[in-house]
């Protein structure tokens, strides 16, 4: 940092020209991120009219709150809204407990067979049975359209697994444990008693990731439900938002495009209202995020 | 002999220490019982699953008692015209990726380390973060939005400019550059974390002799930013050709339409159509997606032995 305060105070020629550069690139990278998005959120509190005349650009134009009215009317999205909480909250529970249960273990120096579990679950990183056979074994387990499937298949992430170890390996002191143990502690006692105190950071950040990673995720409700009443969020946007437009817009004709214009505001305020959850708490949570990123890059 | 009986003993003694350590943290064991389950279960058996790529399914036998087919849906898929198609798009589409995206991530976190303004550095991270969290749904329709030819952002700027608006969704050849060209606007800045944060740790000093020696930011960026970096890039680049052949076929198959399936129809999501979705070849769809896999795995090995005698970087 030293050297950049430096160059603050006799700036050669060369330097401010790379720095124009540099700030100048960062600024037109800034444009190009938030113009689809602002123009997502201004059509989506503009006039129905307005937008099917494609006039909103930047800027709401004729201010109008009518597209958050049709789709907190409708009913698929607002159950869909409720089946997705469900799925988010009860999934990261249990995600996050199966995680800690297993990276704790495997962080332990004196782990008897550590790298054959280890390479037991890292495998299943490089190779998968396929989309074919775990559809076979969902319907097997009985778990087609059933609401277990969002829930029970993607209990481990190993990514988030290996995280968590590196976490504990770095955190949790050896000398930590040895003390607990010339004091009577056991196994679990330690865990209970030291570990998951030391633990919140992780456990935040692995909340996070798991809880984001469902909030979004449509693909497995997709393949395996069938009962729309069943459906998360994301899977009844993708009927509103992708499956009717792609295949209507061409063929539907201009009289009959006019006549469901509300179906334009209603697309964009519905994704509005997807990522609102996200985007209002991810100032809070950038930084964790960020740290969960380091502390997955130091595989040990 | 007494050498002997020594190690012999000595042999036992650490069997017995082990066996003391397994006992001692027997605890440990029970903790991973669960989550050994869970992968078994959803992650292994689907493996053993795979035999019905060998095998002609029938669904009243099952996967076990169906009869073995040998190597005949392997023989049916090269025989395909189909699949060659479908191969040379997901070539098309991962290796446009593979080699527009890094360059482009690296040029963006190394401009955004040279940075000098505090403030403007953190509103760009924070701001080009965002779209990371946009789920591929969403990502797609606001796609499916912005690039409308009619009401969309890009039919406006056409119509602004007097240019004729072309329909994107339904050409073809637009389809790998929708594709691509999204991911980087998704991930531009979430990818270039990693980067920072090796950035962040170069040592100081170095830039402090280099402008002593005269060189200055730029020629700093290309002296000392970039190679301290490069062992984190060829370690991303093992990875991600590893999985070459694994278009993200969530987003491709949220973005295929009638019109664009001859550039848009990939390995895995043809896999999907002919075993899941238009009938229940479930043989036929599951060989296809098992030649994918075995040939992800193959290249990651390649590339992984290639990169650790070359830049002796490897993954394992």
């Amino acid at each position: 940092m030293n050297s950049k305060n430096q160059s603050k105070i006799k700036l050669c020629a060369g330097d401010r020209v790379f720095y124009s550069v540099v700030n100048i690139l960062m600024f037109l990278i800034l444009l190009v991120v938030i113009i689809p998005i602002l123009n997502v959120i201004s059509s989506s509190l503009s006039d129905s009219k307005m937008v099917m005349q494609g006039k909103v650009f930047l800027l709401p134009k004729e201010f109008s709150l009518e597209g958050y009215k049709v789709v907190f009317a409708n009913k698929s999205i607002v159950n869909g809204y409720l089946n997705t909480i469900f799925y988010t909250v009860v999934a990261t529970v249990l995600n996050i407990v199966v995680t800690l249960m297993c990276a704790y273990p495997l962080s332990r120096q004196d782990l008897v067979g550590r790298n054959y579990f280890m390479f037991f679950f890292t495998f299943t990183m490089l190779f998968s049975g396929g989309i074919i056979p775990t559809y076979l074994l969902m319907r097997d387990l009985h778990l087609i359209d059933n609401r277990l499937v969002m829930i029970l298949p993607g209990a481990l992430s190993v990514y988030n697994m290996i995280v968590a170890r590196t976490f504990f390996q770095t955190n949790i002191p050896k000398e930590l444990l040895e003390a607990a143990k010339v004091d009577g502690c056991q196994n679990i006692a330690f865990i209970i008693k030291i570990v998951i105190p030391l633990s919140k950071p992780i456990i935040a950040v692995l909340s996070l990731y798991y809880a984001v990673a469902h909030w979004n995720a449509y693909f497995s409700a997709f393949l395996y439900l069938n009962n729309p009443d069943k459906f998360p969020l994301q899977l009844v946007l993708r009927e509103i938002l992708i499956a009717n437009s792609l295949s209507a817009e061409m063929l539907v004709s201009e009289s009959e495009r006019i006549q469901n214009d509300m179906s334009e505001v209603l697309k964009y305020s519905s994704i509005i209202v997807a990522c609102l959850p996200i985007w209002l708490v991810y100032p809070m949570i950038q930084k964790y995020f960020v740290k969960g990123v380091m502390l997955g890059s130091i595989k040990g | 002999m007494s050498q002997i009986s020594i190690t012999k003993e000595e042999k036992r003694k650490l069997r017995n220490r082990k066996y003391l350590k397994i006992k001692e943290n027997y605890e440990l064991y029970l903790l991973l019982v669960i989550p050994i389950l869970f992968v078994a279960v959803f992650n292994y058996y689907p493996m053993l699953g795979v035999q019905i790529a060998f095998k002609k399914y029938n669904a009243a036998l099952g996967i076990w008692s169906s009869p073995w087919a040998g190597l005949y849906q392997f023989k049916k898929i090269l025989t395909n015209p189909k699949f060659f198609q479908v191969f040379r798009n997901t070539l098309t589409l991962s290796i446009y990726q593979l080699v527009i995206t890094p360059p482009i991530t690296v040029t963006f976190a190394l401009c955004l380390n040279a940075v000098n303004s505090k403030f403007y550095k953190k509103t760009v991270q924070m701001l080009t973060y965002m779209p990371h969290f946009i789920s591929t749904v969403i990502m797609v329709g606001i796609l499916v939005q912005i690039f409308n030819s009619r009401v969309g952002l890009y039919g406006n700027i056409c119509k602004m400019l007097g240019i004729e608006a072309v329909d994107i969704w339904s050409k073809p050849s637009s389809f790998p550059h929708l594709y691509v060209w999204s991911g980087i606007w998704q991930g531009l800045g979430w990818s270039s974390i990693i980067y920072l944060a090796t950035l962040s740790s170069v040592d100081p000093e170095l830039y402090d002799a280099a402008s002593i020696d005269g060189a200055n930011r730029f020629k700093q960026l290309i002296h000392i930013d970039f190679p301290s970096i490069v062992p984190t890039l060829v370690i991303l680049l093992i990875m991600k050709v590893g999985h070459i052949m694994s278009v993200g076929y969530e987003k491709v198959l949220l973005m295929q339409n009638s019109l664009n399936l001859s550039t848009s129809e990939v390995i895995s999501t043809y896999s999907y159509k002919v075993g899941l979705q238009s009938g229940t070849d479930y043989s036929y769809g599951a060989a296809i997606g098992l030649l994918n896999s075995v040939i992800n795995l193959i290249l990651l090995m390649i590339v992984n032995k290639i990169s650790k005698i070359v830049t002796e970087t490897s993954l394992w």
